[in-house]
This record gives C-alpha cells, sequence and structure tokens, in this order.
C-alpha cells in the first residue's frame, strides 16, 4: 500500500501542520512516511502546499506530479492540482471560496464544508483537523487511535490541552463529508 | 455607475491628494502588507522624480527582501550579491562619476555580511548615497537575529531572546560610520508615521544633493518594522518599534 | 531504543551534531537551509552539551571560525547553501591545505549567482573538483534520505579526523526541507580538553607544553620543493581515501537491462521511475554513488559490462555525468538527463528520458 497525497490551500490554513499531523499518524501505525512543503518567499500570504506519502515499503520520489489524493483548499490549488489527480483516484474540497468546481469524471470527489464547520466549533484553528478527518472517513489508511498518537506527538507541549478539540473537529469532519461523484468508467 | 466616467472625473480638482508615484513601476509590491520598505521605495522614487535626475540615476538592490527593488523602482539597476551593494556602487560610481548612484540595504545586508564593504565606501568618501532599512531582523529569510537584533527580541535565531554575552550587542553602524571622515550626512529616521516620513523624504533628498555637489558619502538609515518577523500585526508592530526600537535606535541627524 | 522521530533533514542534521558531540556550529542562515542553525539555537546545545553554537557575521567568518576551532583539534562544522558555499571556498581551501578535520554541510539551490531557493545540484563541480584554489579534495557525501542526513555527521567527523581532511556533505532543498522518519543516534559524550589535547597534540594548537614541540598551523610554503613535498603527501592521502572510503548503493543492478546513475534527491526520482518501469515491462536499475569524492568508478565500470546502457538523472545541466563516462570508457552509451535552476524532474519525466535516450527503439527483455 502506498498512498501518495497533495494538501494544497493558502498559508496559514495550517497547510502544512495538517501533513504533518497525518504523516506522524502514519510512523505510529509502523508505516513509512515523507512530508515534502513548498516553500521560499512566495508563501508569505500566499500559496502552500504539502506532498504526504504513506507507505508499506521504502519511500521513492517525496516529489511526484501524479497523486492518489489531492485535498483542495482554495481555487488556485483546484486549478493547478485537479488534473493531476490519478484516474480513480480521489479529490477532497472545500466548497468555500472554490468558484470552478472540478469537472473531472474519473476521480472520486467529496466536499467537507471545513471553514463553515470551524466557525460552528467556534475555532478557525480547526479546519485543518475537519479537513483531516474528511479524508481519513473517506480512505481510513490510519486508526483514529494512531491520529491521536501522531497530534500529541506533533504539538508541541504546551498545546496538548487543545487535543480533544482537534478530536472534536476531525469527528466532525468524519461526520460532514460529503460525497458528490463516483468515478465513472 | 456609468463605465464612462474617468478617474480624473471623480476626482474633483483641487481634491486630489495623493497619486501613485511617477517613478514606481504598475508591478504589486512583494512586500508584507504592512510593511515599511514600500514606503522607503515611494520616497526614493519621488526624489529621483522631483529632482528630474531618472536619466542620470543607477540603484544597487540588495539581497534581502528589497532584493526585488528593481522590480518596482522604474529605473537602471543592479542587484548585488548579499552585503556588497556599497562595493557594487563604488564600481558605477568610478566608471560614471557624473551620475547619480545609491544603494538601498537591509541591516543584515548592510551591517553583517556588508559591514567592510559598508565602512570601506564611507571612508573612500564614495559619493554615493545609502538608503538602510533596519528593521532589526532578517526579513526575507524567515526572521532569524540581525546585527540590529535588540537585546532580549526573540527571533529564530534567538528564540530565548537575544542574550548579549552569547550573541554579542546590536549594532549601531550609522553612528559608526558618521566618525568617518569620508561621511558627510548620517542621519536616522522612520516611516511609521506621516510626520516622519515627510521627514525621511527630506533627509533623502539632500543626501541625493550631497551627491549632487560632490560632498561624499551619504547615509540614511531608515528604522522599520518587520511585522511579520517580529510575528505582529501591522499596527502593533509599529506600536512596538516605537516603543522598543526608537530608544535604542533615536531618530534624527548624526552628522 | 533509539528515538525515531519526524524530522525534516536539516533538522536531523543539527540534532545529529548534537548528538555526535560536535563542539562548534558556526553560521549564517540562508534558505533552503536557515533549520540547521534555527534547531540549534532552540535546542540549547550548550546546556545539553556544552556544545557553541554561534551565528556568524557572514559565511566568510563561519567558515574561518571553523578553521580555527578545527586548528584546536575541536570537531567544528559550519552549514549554508551554494551561494554562501562560495565565499566559504577561500577558506575551505585553507582548511584542506592545513589538513584540518571539519564538516562543511551544502544544502544546495539553484545558481548561478543568486539564482534561485529550490533545489538543485548544480555544485557538483564545485564539491568535489575544487571550488576554491588549489590540488585539494574533499570527502564528498551525497545523503538521499532524512536518515542519512543525520547518519552521514557521525560519520563525516569519523572521516575527516581519520584522514585530516575536510568533509563535505552535499545535500539540497529537498531533503533539507522534506520530513520523514529518522532513528536518531544515541548521545556520545564530547571529549574533554584534556582528551583533545592528548590524542591530537602532534598537530593540534592547544597551547605548547614542556613535551612536545610547536604546532604550527599554517598553508604557507615559501620553497616550491618544500611545498611540491606538501603537494605530493596531500596525493598520497586522497589515493588512500580513493582505495578506502568509496560508498555506493545498487538497486537491481545485477539484472537490470539499463540503469540510471544518480545521487542524493535524484537517486529518490530514479527509483520511482524504475517502478513505473517495471510496471510497464521495463527491467531498471539504480546505481547511486553516495561518496561523490571519491566517485565509485570501479562499480560503474564493471556494470556497464552487464547492461545495455545508462542515463545519469543530476539537477543540473551535466556535471556527474562526465565522471560516469570516464568510468564507463567507451563501454556502453551513457547520456544525461536533468532539469535545472530549481526544476525538479518527474519520475515520468526521467522514466521517459531512458527510453529515449538509452533504450531507444528496443523494448525490455
Ligand atoms: C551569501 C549569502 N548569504 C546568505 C544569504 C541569505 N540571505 C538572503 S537575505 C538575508 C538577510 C536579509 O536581511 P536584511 O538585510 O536585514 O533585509 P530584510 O530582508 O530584513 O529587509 C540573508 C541572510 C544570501 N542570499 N547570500
Ligand atoms: S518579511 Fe518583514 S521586511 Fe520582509 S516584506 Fe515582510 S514585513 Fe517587510
Amino acid at each position: 500500500m502506498t498512498e501518495e497525497i497533495i494538501i494544497a490551500g493558502f498559508g496559514g490554513q495550517g497547510v502544512l501542520s495538517m501533513g504533518k499531523i497525518l504523516a506522524y499518524s502514519g510512523i505510529m501505525q509502523d508505516r513509512e512516511v515523507s512530508w515534502m512543503p513548498s516553500y521560499g518567499p512566495e508563501m508569505r500570504g500566499g500559496t502552500a502546499n504539502v506532498t504526504v506519502i504513506i507507505s508499506d515499503v521504502r519511500i521513492s520520489s517525496p516529489v511526484l506530479t501524479e497523486y492518489d489524493t489531492a485535498i483542495i483548499l482554495n481555487q488556485q490549488s483546484m486549478d493547478k492540482f485537479e488534473k493531476d489527480v490519478k484516474k480513480g483516484g480521489l479529490l477532497i474540497y472545500d466548497p468555500n471560496g472554490i468558484i470552478r468546481k472540478p469537472v473531472r469524471k474519473d476521480i472520486d470527489i467529496y466536499t467537507i464544508e471545513g471553514a463553515k464547520e470551524a466557525a460552528k466549533i467556534g475555532n478557525s484553528k480547526t479546519f485543518n483537523m475537519i479537513v483531516l478527518g474528511a479524508y481519513l472517513k473517506v480512505n481510513p489508511i490510519v486508526k483514529m487511535e494512531n491520529v491521536l498518537k501522531g497530534l500529541r506527538k506533533s504539538l508541541p507541549e504546551r498545546h496538548h490541552h487543545l487535543i480533544p478539540l482537534n478530536e472534536k473537529a476531525i469527528k466532525m469532519g468524519a461526520k460532514k463529508v460529503n460525497n458528490v461523484q463516483k468515478h465513472c468508467c | 455607475m456609468a463605465n464612462n466616467i474617468t478617474p480624473e472625473e471623480i476626482i474633483k480638482k483641487g481634491k486630489l491628494v495623493f497619486s501613485k508615484t511617477a517613478l514606481m513601476t504598475d508591478k504589486v509590491l512583494s512586500y508584507c502588507p504592512g510593511c515599511g520598505h514600500g514606503v522607503v521605495h515611494r520616497l526614493t522614487m519621488e526624489v529621483i522624480e522631483e529632482m528630474g535626475i531618472q536619466d542620470k540615476t543607477i540603484g544597487v538592490a540588495p539581497v534581502g527582501c528589497s532584493v526585488l527593488a528593481y522590480e518596482f523602482m522604474n529605473i537602471d539597476m543592479q542587484q548585488a550579491p548579499h552585503g556588497r551593494a556599497p562595493a557594487v556602487a563604488t564600481g558605477i560610481k568610478r566608471a560614471f562619476p557624473d551620475k547619480f548612484v545609491f544603494t538601498y540595504q537591509g541591516d543584515g545586508d548592510l551591517a553583517a555580511i556588508g559591514t567592510s564593504e559598508t565602512i570601506h565606501a564611507c571612508n573612500r568618501a564614495e559619493n554615493i548615497v545609502i538608503i538602510f532599512v533596519n528593521n532589526g531582523i532578517y526579513g526575507m529569510t524567515g526572521g532569524q537575529m540581525a546585527p540590529t537584533t535588540l537585546e532580549g527580541m526573540k527571533s529564530s535565531t534567538s528564540p530565548y531572546g537575544r542574550d548579549i554575552e552569547m550573541m554579542g550587542h546590536p549594532i549601531k553602524i550609522t553612528e559608526m560610520v558618521a566618525g568617518l571622515p569620508g561621511v558627510c550626512f548620517a542621519t536616522r529616521q522612520a516611516v511609521h508615521k506621516p510626520g516622519l516620513v515627510r521627514k525621511t523624504k527630506k533627509a533623502i533628498r539632500k543626501a541625493f544633493e550631497n551627491q549632487r555637489d560632490k560632498k561624499g558619502t551619504s547615509i540614511v538609515e531608515v528604522v522599520s518594522n518587520c511585522n511579520s518577523g517580529w510575528k505582529m500585526t501591522p499596527v502593533k508592530s509599529n506600536e512596538w518599534l516605537e516603543e522598543n526600537m526608537l530608544s535604542f535606535f533615536p531618530l534624527g541627524d548624526i552628522k | 531504543m533509539n528515538e525515531v522521530k519526524l524530522m525534516k533533514g536539516n533538522e536531523a542534521i543539527a540534532e545529529a551534531a548534537i548528538r555526535a558531540g560536535v563542539d562548534v556550529y558556526f553560521g549564517y542562515p540562508i534558505t533552503p537551509q536557515s533549520e540547521i542553525i534555527e534547531h540549534l539555537m532552540l535546542e540549547k546545545p550548550h546546556e545539553r552539551t556544552g556544545m557553541v553554537v554561534l551565528q556568524a557575521e557572514s559565511e566568510i567568518a563561519a567558515i574561518n571560525m571553523v578553521y580555527g576551532a578545527a586548528a584546536c583539534g575541536k570537531m567544528a562544522m559550519t552549514s549554508s547553501s551554494s551561494p554562501g558555499i562560495s565565499l566559504k571556498m577561500e577558506g575551505i581551501s585553507y582548511i584542506a591545505a592545513s589538513e584540518l578535520p571539519c564538516l562543511i554541510v551544502n544544502v544546495v539551490r539553484g545558481g548561478p549567482g543568486l539564482g534561485t531557493i529550490q533545489p538543485s545540484q548544480s555544485d557538483y563541480f564545485q564539491a568535489v573538483k575544487g571550488g576554491g584554489h588549489g590540488d585539494y579534495r574533499l570527502i564528498v557525501l551525497a545523503p538521499s534520505t532524512v536518515q542519512e542526513m543525520a547518519d552521514f555527521v557521525e560519520l563525516s567527523f569519523e572521516l575527516a579526523f581519520k584522514y585530516r581532511n575536510p568533509v563535505m556533505i552535499l545535500s539540497d532543498g529537498i531533503i533539507g526541507q522534506m520530513m520523514e522518519k529518522v532513528v536518531l543516534p544515541p548521545q556520545r559524550q564530547r571529549l574533554s580538553d584534556e582528551e583533545v589535547e592528548r590524542r591530537y597534540k602532534s598537530w593540534a594548537t592547544t597551547g605548547k607544553t614542556a613535551d612536545r614541540e610547536r604546532n604550527i598551523i599554517t598553508s604557507l610554503e615559501l620553497k616550491p620543493e618544500r611545498q611540491e613535498q606538501h603537494n605530493i603527501n596531500l596525493q598520497d592521502k586522497y589515493k588512500k581515501i580513493s582505495e578506502n572510503e568509496i560508498r555506493y548503493e545498487e538497486f537491481n543492478c545485477e539484472d537490470a537491462d539499463y540503469i540510471f546513475v544518480a545521487f542524493g534527491s535524484s537517486a529518490r526520482i530514479c527509483q520511482k521511475a524504475i517502478l513505473i518501469g517495471k510496471e510497464e515491462g521495463y527491467n531498471l536499475g539504480l546505481l547511486r554513488p553516495i561518496s561523490l569524492w571519491p566517485f565509485p568508478s570501479n562499480i560503474i565500470n564493471e556494470i556497464a559490462d552487464r547492461v545495455g546502457g545508462m542515463l545519469v538523472v543530476e539537477m543540473n545541466a551535466g556535471q556527474m555525468v562526465e565522471d560516469v563516462l570516464l568510468a564507463v570508457n567507451g563501454k556502453v552509451k551513457v547520456k544525461h538527463f536533468g532539469r535545472f535552476g530549481g526544476m525538479i524532474p518527474s519520475p515520468r519525466e526521467v522514466f521517459i528520458a531512458i527510453k529515449q535516450k538509452i533504450i531507444g527503439g528496443k523494448n525490455g527483455k
């Protein structure tokens, strides 16, 4: 099993830390993992993305141009990465701010109202965990217990009191994820 | 609203208080919203425009957030290696003694890696203008400690605050070079308030006039913010600047 | 049990340096390697081991601080990325000439000039062929995983002290910035000053005691005869290193029809290209030089007897390919494929390149 994921959105949406928590969860499940971010000054308020690979064999290239899953959190990223999802692959996006919906027919598409749900929880920082919960519901590559262990590992000690809130957000994401298309052919 | 109204019609005569600086290009500034760099760019270009010396001016961009100054300043420019702008400017000025030459540099560029070039250009009385934006941090590379970082100030390479014993003192390089006979004008200004912006512009104007009058090196330090590197909102960073930077880096003419 | 952590390559180097008992680190920030000094500062190594970490005013100052500390017999290191490494070259030449052990890390970004902060391998020539002036060699190690970033720190110091020669870890922005699982080595104790004085008394400047001659660290020799002899001694040492310190990794080189030759992150991309090739019925392999100097010429020459051709994949315009061509010496077709200026080749692009440039019309076995 090798799962190749791109997570892409604005800097500040928690894209990189969501990838990190996912990668740490993979380690907790005894998998090989890699996490490769975009980096540079263009990230100042601009776009950010991270490639996360979780596998049960040694990981080859950490940099990819085709993905099993794309988690898309803004329009620029939709424009850039929709075409890079492998045939039969998975695309999850937050419709908030998306003006051009995905058009691919050969992939599975899900939506998660991450921004809206985060507002309901009353903490915009839970946004990325809601999206993560949505993804893990659709593709449970790591067990919830390992995600919680991953959270514990990747959050600094002083933020550990936030773990229950994050857990709640992940569960919320799992509940609210919405299938909009099953791939055809 | 009918779309055939021109901006000139909307802005009635006599009401126009500000328009885009003619010598700034149409490129969107790459600076973080709230950053002082943009203001200093504008002032420099206004002075060059008002003196009518666009066709005689060559600027030198540093390595730092303002590395892309040449994208925004509508004049001929060269981009120097990190810290070497005063040497590059020397080359230009010696090759073209009658042109106007200036460097635009950050504190890391001018006062760390480029200290030697700064001091020696000043000591040779190179007839150039040095515009020195001091934000107390390395903005471009993500907020590391600069030679001007204040005691106790946090940065990514002084995460527990600048420790003088381990990391040395913040440096007042403008005062240092003011002691050199080659420097004719050394001043420290700021741009976080309208009144200070006007003063800074006057200082930059004076520096370019010194160059016209072949008086030697002029250095205009501008104490500025780096809201991203300081991890503050723009407003908070300006307050912080006022409360902390200015007591160590007092404003005014030094020479 | 050893600790497993998720770390960036840059952080892994920094943490491994603390654990290897490194005495001093001197550096200057530059993307994409600033996390090395940032991690060191965060970790308070002066409290953990007594290690000194100093942000220098420039790369030139940093490498000369390394020169001074290394000449005292201490474990000294610095790190930078391409433009900063260019500035260090004068100091590196002096350190090599003075036969001092130290570690220099280059997390390469695209050049020339200020270039880009994105990953590249365009400093291969600079690292293995000189860079600074004079006839000298660095031992150059090219990690391709975060684990190797950590492991090569201790290895580098082992080699540096064994041969009294500077060692360079030639990494790039991908391996520096990416996070992977890493098993950290256990904490080693730093040598005491007394131990340093005892071990390195034949050469280190630790203060002249009555029982030994003065130790002078210099690279100056005005008499050409003696300077020639110094060069001959250096060359003898380099020959010994070439005989003993070659490192490489093979993937399916035993029965591949064609192979890639690639180092560092390019080798990772080639591994994926091999998988793509397998799906399409091609039997491909990879030879990954780990020591770029000394270069694994012999094994490449041997493999040339078995395969139909080699594609050298690099994130540069063709540098290591020259060493592969020398090693193969005309036995089989060798071609280069590269992306540069901060562009990263995709595995599929690399696979298409080997088909077009090496395999030609023929299909796999
Ligand atoms: C030789 C070299 N060393 C290091 C760097 C990395 N670098 C780029 S900008 C910079 C510091 C910029 O800080 P400053 O001059 O204070 O300007 P600011 O970005 O704060 O405006 C550094 C260290 C480089 N580009 N070249
Ligand atoms: S990082 Fe700092 S200096 Fe650079 S543009 Fe942003 S606020 Fe300005």
